[in-house]
């Protein structure tokens, strides 16, 4: 067998794991007693490795915000001085079987969702979904996020982690293949997703035993974040991507990310080794108030979803979410179909009704990366500089060049020059 | 030459591969009616951006 046909056989093996993983909905646990190698002083965030001094200041003041809810400061001040004083683990999500939106901070005792492949046993995990405006993930930190990080686990947890052993499991692979008919992208549109979440939930939620107005409480929480499913999508992504992690030979994305300093890409063939550049500005629309000097560099996990081949790639199958990024609805067929030409394969449950019901482009090869030059789409949120102030704005951006560049000569040096 | 003339005189149908301002160019004049042409477009790029370094590793991992 030639180089050329190990890597493409490595490659087709690893697409029929994607298009067979089986991402389901198990439960919900807490980071500590769920997700491996926690500490009560580990804090993950989203990315590829960052240390405390290069974190963007979102990511500084969503890990203050931590460290304020986990008991260990009682100050900004205090917080600052412990995450600055090399006593605080900080360490990508991606070690740890996890995914998190935006600055993507998970400590100790937050509620996450847990995810499993049942094709191959893995896991995945995410933490809760806060909705909008001042929210952690943005790195806002006042007493308004802290008090409804403590709801989310001493009520909203413990109503969720009932219903859903009352409903059994859910299949996440079904309702994601359903929202993509539905008007949804999977990444930036979520509409459809929550909704069908929520049929799922809701009946099981009214069965539990708390009190009306918890139950209530929990349901409006639901209803009021059309981004509660996209905390579930992310994990149902991320263990299908891992699935894929180690294969040799195989010259496919398993990992795309972004730590608001950095964008970190991940090679089934290279496992474990991160090839990372300086993260783009997102290109995009602002909403009122706000301008480009207002925006982060790109920052987030959840581009596993476009790791996955929904998201930008699947932009085709969301119209409105033009609206909301930029761009006409011509130009979301165009970056859909483009993604083709970069892909090992197409979907087979992920499809796109505007384009004939066509599987979405799948697997991101680097080695097409860099011939062709096409770059991989992603719709993402915008978040501020400046820590606390949310969102500014959506767009459409791109991983940096160099990633892949710095991915294809670690790839020759292991597989043709090794 | 008379050959290029003749070339000239008639419809021209022509094939733009690679840079597509050249290929929107011919369209805009066709639609305002100045040149008389068929025009398609082959979107084409050099391997790897014309990168020979990067073009050479690809070509190892055939």
């Amino acid at each position: 067998m030639t180089l050329g046909e190990k890597i493409n056989a490595a490659n087709a093996e690893a697409l029929k794991r994607i298009l067979g993983a089986q991402p389901t909905l198990i439960g919900v646990g807490t980071a500590g007693e769920d997700i491996p190698g926690m500490t009560k002083k580990t804090i993950l965030h989203s990315g590829p490795p960052v240390t405390w001094e290069n974190m963007c200041d979102p990511t500084k003041g969503a890990v203050i915000g931590a460290l304020i809810y986990e008991g260990l400061a009682k100050t900004p001040e205090e917080a600052e001085a412990l995450a600055a004083s090399g006593e605080i683990t900080f360490d990508p999500c991606h070690h740890h079987n996890a995914v998190g939106p935006m600055c993507g901070i998970v400590s100790y005792s937050m509620p996450v969702w847990k995810v499993v492949n049942k094709a191959y046993g893995n896991m995945a995990y995410c933490t809760f979904n806060e909705g909008l405006g001042k929210v952690l993930r943005f790195g806002a930190y006042d007493e308004s996020v802290i008090t409804r990080l403590h709801w989310l686990r001493n009520e909203f947890y413990p109503v969720i982690k009932e219903a859903l052993e009352i409903r059994g499991e859910i299949d996440l692979k079904v309702l994601i293949a359903q929202e993509l008919q539905m008007g949804d992208d999977g990444h930036n549109r979520n509409r459809a997703g929550t909704s069908l979440l929520i049929r799922e939930l809701a009946p099981a939620i009214v069965k539990t035993h708390f009190d009306q107005d918890v139950k209530v409480r929990a349901l409006e929480f639901l209803n009021s974040n059309d981004h509660t499913w996209l905390n579930l999508t992310m994990p149902a992504c991320k263990c299908t991507m891992d699935a894929i992690e180690g294969i040799e030979y195989c010259s496919l994305v398993y990992t795309m990310c972004r730590n608001g300093t950095e964008f970190g890409v991940r090679v089934a063939g290279l496992p474990g080794q991160w090839f990372h550049y300086t993260s783009e500005k997102v290109e995009g629309l602002y909403f009122p108030g706000f301008t480009e000097a207002d925006a982060n560099r790109d920052v987030g996990d959840s581009c596993i979803t476009e790791t996955t081949g929904i998201g930008g790639f699947c932009m085709a199958a969301a119209p409105a979410i033009v609206k909301f990024v930029g761009g006409t609805v011509a130009d979301s067929i165009k970056y859909s179909t483009e993604m083709y030409e970069i892909t090992e394969g197409e979907g087979t449950a992920y499809q796109i009704p505007a384009l004939g019901f066509r599987g979405s482009a799948t697997g991101i090869d680097i080695r097409k990366v860099i011939e062709t030059g096409i770059r991989p789409v992603i719709n993402t949120g915008i978040a501020c500089n400046r820590r606390g102030v949310g969102q500014v704005g959506a767009g459409v951006v791109h991983p940096p060049m160099e990633c892949f560049e710095q991915a294809i000569e670690a790839f020759v040096a292991k597989y043709a020059e090794g | 030459m008379h050959q290029i003339n003749k070339l000239f005189g008639e419809k021209l149908h022509m094939v733009n591969i690679g840079v597509e301002t050249f290929y929107q160019d011919m369209l805009s004049q066709k639609e305002a009616g100045t040149q008389d042409i068929e025009v398609i477009h082959v979107d084409w790029k050099p391997i790897a951006g014309g990168n020979k370094k990067l073009a050479g590793m690809l070509g190892m991992l055939k």
